[in-house]
């Protein structure tokens, strides 16, 4: 069987995290990753042996870990299988496991380990519902977690560059498949600059995935209000509470980077030009161009409004900032008297939460309207993860692609292999939103081309 | 009062390009065979274009006399003038087309019927098909004959129920004026085969001596003709005849555009779904109106005629206005119609109905092929003939159906995208419609398919052990070129200057040269001096393999991961509703189409990775 990873741990916090290789190149692939203290390739270790070392990506260092391999029929799948434990960095887990999928394996479908497990007769028959259930149920996550991430960002880039492509590949097939109409021929210097076009935004997405928001997990998050409103001690007031701040990330040092805290089962990633050290700076430097920023970047605005006093030309032109985003309104110091004007609030934000962050209270609902926000409550994180780890594999094999059709084209090679080498990547893409190439390149043809007898 | 008047194994209604295939196909692997025709005069007819081949029905053409069908045969025998498409834009996508005299191919064909052993030929209408118990017991024709028989294949082409539209006129008719087939449709529907309706649709012919050829482009065929069938020896087929080529222009669309609402298109009068690929010309006007002209070819009927056919005109406008905007067309101004161009609407069937060996998957027995399957053009007609026939005789002799995977051949990827996507509009094929066109290419038919055709008794073992010694040749001439030194010289590194390749410093083998894509296998002759005398389908096989190591390797490699899932057989008539965690829209789907693999349900739109894994365990659980 092909080699599948995934990871095998709930996406959540924790003090380790386990990533399984399963298949028949499964060591191999961890051989590839995996540097042990000793030396010792992975290879060459007997089932049920462990080995310390660090897991790296190409030169870069990821995490200390530990290496245990299983031997076929010995290992759950009853395959040759790796496991890597880590340090269960959310971050960290989904760079070694991007590594692993870089070099060789695929990402698991939806509980396909349990499925080889049942297929290699690891479990026993009677087993067969239970294995179904959890395929159904993880297939089902899975789904619905793919059509949210169609509303994202990254996932139009993508569509883009699939549109791109696909009106290279419908200029490729027209003027194969119609050598005697009147079509014009496809120059292969115009389709190189096509390709470098297409290969130069797939992987400027993939450094955005790699370097930033969307990877280091959670919701950019952006605490926002004109001065003294409350804003340093609501982020205080969340950081505290369950004391959970979660994780500072690897390789950066903890002050310039974004914090990461839990709010219910929603990870935020507050930002800290939003208020974590220079809150009252900010205020300053709404409408100014870096304040804005980060408002862009965002995907959720908390805007923090005084509750004490009536509504300021301040906090009209905050808010007037922040109508496109997803926001919800707090309304802080509610453990005095409340003044605002509830209308214009009403009038604003969908989601308003009264809370006092100085007495902690409120924190609950602050907490339900972000759960809501997102409506998380009933997804399992290691679908999400899964989900959007399989659009990163999609989009870095697309890029593989691309980048062999390009070498080919240099090369002087003929279109026919070039444009099965372009078909490849624009199946990757496609397979985000599951439609089939053929099908696709057809209809461009037909639509753009005056073709037939 | 009805009459039994015969009893045969496999009845064939049509006798088009489909019709003989089956037809020829059965009766060879010995049944009794009967081939039903409205009119013995139309076997094998060309109404549309006088021509076989194209990009990718070329690849079809080949496949089907590698694996023992006639239309390659008889396409050599009745060529006047030979083209192979696409050189220079790489192997995959090289096509032969030929211009073929479309009397003389209906002349072979009708002999090669009347001369093949099991088969019998017969003029008649075909009113029904009888179903017994769901099993095909025989057929009825319109003069209340039964002929009993085990299977039907059904080949009607554009007959069934067909009606023609000429500008306001419509009328029932088949193709060339022959009769239509009136009613076996609804004998169909009650049988349960789901019918619908499609149109297509052809051009004028005119008379040679009132074109003008002296100001059109004339285009020649090749110097070096590669036949259609591997058995056809080079230098058989000769170029007797130039095709032409001229343009629309503004004046001719202002004529077709004044007089729109005269086209039964465009009034509503036509509800047959036509196919994007083969507009009638003032549905290229009006969708691409940003184009000033458009070609149109102007091709010879064949030798002992006058008449010409203009592809790219087929139009449905009445006939004096076809005249009018022809007469606009330089070359064309004195222009007189022998045939006028018409639509032509007909019935056919919602093809994933049917199972991927082309039998019905409600009626045993019961075999539909080409127009009727929801396709178009003569090459795809005859590929499923062939598929059908094969298909009809194999259940007789209680052997193996055969499906050809996609990874097989285009004849595999036409019939697994029919059954399994279904088709919305007549269905053509395209070399992108192959997502393994590396591997299925013209050149390698032989290679790919005459094994299968010989196991299953259509090739001799004379043909096929020629295939064996190609195939012998083939692999000691790589092993050969992959293990010869070539050493740097003065006169060599002249040479791969000249080609704009950098010189060898150091000795390498000579695969590496033939692979640079700047020198190819023929050019290094003259620096192998080792070489032996190896025919020319030999020497290209050799390059190609060279050149598109990686590749082949790679798709190979897909089509092996593939395989795995089309192995695993789903079980007949199985009721996805009830498996448990399918989801409802993927159970539906499976229900509707019942694949016969894990590889075809994949296939489906609409079924999840996760449904896959899904059928797979379940399969697991059946198995025990």
């Amino acid at each position: 069987m092909n080699t599948i990873a995934a990871i095998s741990t709930p996406n959540a916090l924790g003090g380790i995290a386990v990533i399984r290789i399963s298949g028949d190149n499964a060591i191999n692939v961890a051989d590839k990753v995996f540097r042990s203290v000793s030396g010792k390739k992975a290879a060459d270790m007997a089932g049920y042996t462990c080995a310390y070392g660090t897991a790296y990506d190409g030169g870069e260092r990821l995490d200390d870990c530990i290496l245990t391999v299983f031997r076929a029929p010995h290992s759950y799948t009853g395959e040759d299988t790796a496991e890597i434990s880590c340090h269960g960095g959310l971050y960290v887990t989904k760079r070694i496991l991007r590594t692993l999928l870089k070099n060789g394996a695929e990402t698991a479908q939806a509980g396909e380990f349990t499925k080889r497990a049942f297929i290699n007769g690891k479990l026993d028959l009677t087993q067969a519902e239970a294995v179904m259930d959890i395929i159904s149920a993880k297939g089902q996550r899975e789904l619905k977690m793919a059509e949210n991430l169609r509303e994202g960002a990254a996932f139009k880039k993508a569509k883009e560059v699939s549109g791109m492509l696909i009106k290279a590949l419908a200029d490729l097939a027209a003027w194969a498949d119609y050598p005697e109409e009147d079509i014009p021929e496809v120059d292969p210097d115009t389709l190189l600059k096509e390709l470098r076009a297409s290969y130069n935004m797939l992987n400027q997405l993939v450094m955005n995935y790699d370097s930033g928001r969307i990877l280091r997990e959670g919701v950019a998050t952006a605490i926002v209000g004109r001065p003294n409103v409350g804003k340093s001690t609501l982020f205080n007031c969340l950081s505290g509470c369950e004391r959970s701040i979660v994780t500072d990330i690897a390789g950066t040092t903890r002050d310039v980077v974004e914090e990461t805290v839990k709010l219910g089962d929603v990870v935020l990633r507050l930002s800290d030009t939003a208020g974590i050290r220079d809150t009252d700076d900010v205020i300053e430097e709404i409408g100014v161009g870096i304040a804005q920023k980060k408002i862009d970047e965002s995907e959720l605005v908390i805007a923090v409004f005084d509750g004490s006093c009536p509504l300021t030309e301040d906090d009209l032109i905050l808010i007037n900032k922040i109508k496109n985003k997803k926001c919800i309104a707090v309304v802080n110091k509610s453990d005095v008297e409340i003044t605002l004007e509830n209308k214009i609030i009403n009038q604003y934000f969908k989601q308003i939460v009264y809370l006092s962050a100085k007495e902690n209270t409120g924190v609950e609902q602050l907490t339900a309207a972000v759960e809501d926000e997102f409506r998380l409550n009933e997804i399992n994180f290691d679908t999400t993860v899964a989900a959007n780890e399989r659009q990163k594999s999609c989009i870095d094999s697309a890029l593989e692609c691309i980048q062999n059709a390009i070498s080919a084209l240099e090369n002087g090679e003929f279109l026919d292999a070039v444009t099965v080498l372009i078909d490849e990547a624009e199946q990757y893409l496609l397979e985000l939103t599951g439609e089939k190439v053929t099908d696709a390149v057809v209809d461009e043809v037909f639509s753009r081309f005056c073709v037939g007898k | 009062m009805s009459y039994v008047m015969g009893e045969f194994d496999v009845a064939v209604i049509g006798a088009g390009h489909a019709g003989v295939e089956a037809a020829l196909a059965s009766a060879r692997l010995g049944c009794r065979t009967i081939l039903f025709t409205i009119s013995l005069d139309q076997i094998a007819n060309m109404p549309c274009n006088p021509s076989i081949g194209g990009t990718a029905k070329g690849h079809l053409v080949r496949e089907i006399d590698a694996l023992g069908g006639e239309m390659g045969k008889a396409a050599d025998k009745c060529t006047i003038q030979s083209r192979m498409l696409n050189r220079g834009k790489g192997p995959a996508v090289h096509s032969l087309r030929v211009q073929a005299d479309r009397v003389e191919y209906h002349k072979y064909m009708k002999t090669a019927c009347e001369k093949q052993k099991n088969l019998y030929i017969k003029q008649a209408e075909i009113s029904g098909i009888i179903v017994e118990q769901g099993k095909i017991t025989g057929v009825g024709t319109s003069l209340h004959a039964i002929y009993k028989c085990k299977s039907v294949i059904i080949a009607t082409g554009t007959y069934l129920n067909g009606r023609i539209h000429v500008g306001e006129v419509s009328y029932e008719s088949g193709p060339d004026s022959v009769l239509p087939s009136k009613n076996l449709s609804q004998n169909l529907i009650e049988c349960g085969v789901e019918l619908r309706r499609f149109k297509t649709g052809t051009p004028c012919r005119v008379h040679r001596r009132s074109i003008n050829f002296e100001i059109m482009e004339q285009q020649s065929g090749d110097e070096k003709i590669v036949p259609f069938s591997f058995e056809t020896a080079n230098g058989e087929v000769d170029n007797i005849v130039s095709c032409y080529v001229t343009y629309t222009n503004s004046k001719t669309h202002e004529v077709i555009l004044a007089n729109l609402d005269r086209s039964p298109l465009y009034s509503g009068r036509i509800e047959g779904v036509g196919p994007r690929y083969c507009p009638s010309i003032e549905d290229k006007i009006v969708r691409f109106s940003d184009k000033p002209r458009h070609q149109l070819f102007v091709e010879p009927m064949g030798i002992n005629t006058d008449e010409y056919y203009l592809q790219g005109m087929s139009s449905s406008l009445p006939e004096d206005v076809q005249l009018a905007f022809l007469r606009t067309i330089d070359g064309l101004e004195d222009v007189e119609i022998m045939r006028p161009a018409y639509a032509i609407e007909y019935d056919c069937c919602e093809p994933s109905q049917l199972l991927p060996t082309l039998e019905f998957k409600h009626i045993s027995g019961l075999y539909g092929a080409g127009q009727f399957n929801g396709s178009s053009g003569y090459e795809e007609a005859a590929a499923q003939g062939l598929i059908a026939g094969i298909n009809a005789a194999l259940k007789i002799k209680g052997k193996e159906p055969l499906i050809l995977e996609r990874s097989t051949s285009y004849i595999g990827t036409l019939i697994d995208d029919l059954v399994t996507k279904g088709c919305n509009e007549p269905y053509r094929m395209m070399t992108s419609r192959s997502e393994y066109r590396l591997i299925l290419r013209q050149d390698n038919a032989d290679l790919r398919l005459t094994p299968i055709g010989h196991k299953i008794g259509l090739i001799s073992n004379e043909r096929y052990n020629r295939l064996l010694e190609k195939i012998d040749m083939i692999n000691a001439e790589i092993k050969r070129v992959s293990t010869t030194n070539i050493a740097p010289s003065d006169s060599l590194n002249r040479f791969l200057e000249a080609n704009s390749t950098s010189p060898l410093s150091t000795g390498c083998k000579l695969a590496d040269l033939i692979r640079r894509p700047q020198l190819n296998y023929n050019n290094l002759a003259q620096f192998d001096s080792g070489r032996p005398e190896l025919p020319d389908d030999v020497c290209e096989q050799v390059e190609i393999s060279i050149k598109y190591e990686g590749y082949i390797s790679k798709q190979l490699a897909q089509i092996d991961m593939m395989n795995k899932l089309e192995e695993k057989k789903l079980p007949e008539n199985t009721d996805y509703s009830q498996i448990r965690g399918l989801r409802l829209e993927a159970a539906e789907k499976l229900n509707k189409i019942q694949p016969v693999s894990i590889g075809q349900a994949s296939r489906i739109s609409g079924v999840s990775p996760a449904d896959v894994s899904l059928l797979v365990v379940w399969l697991q659980q059946r198995k025990g």
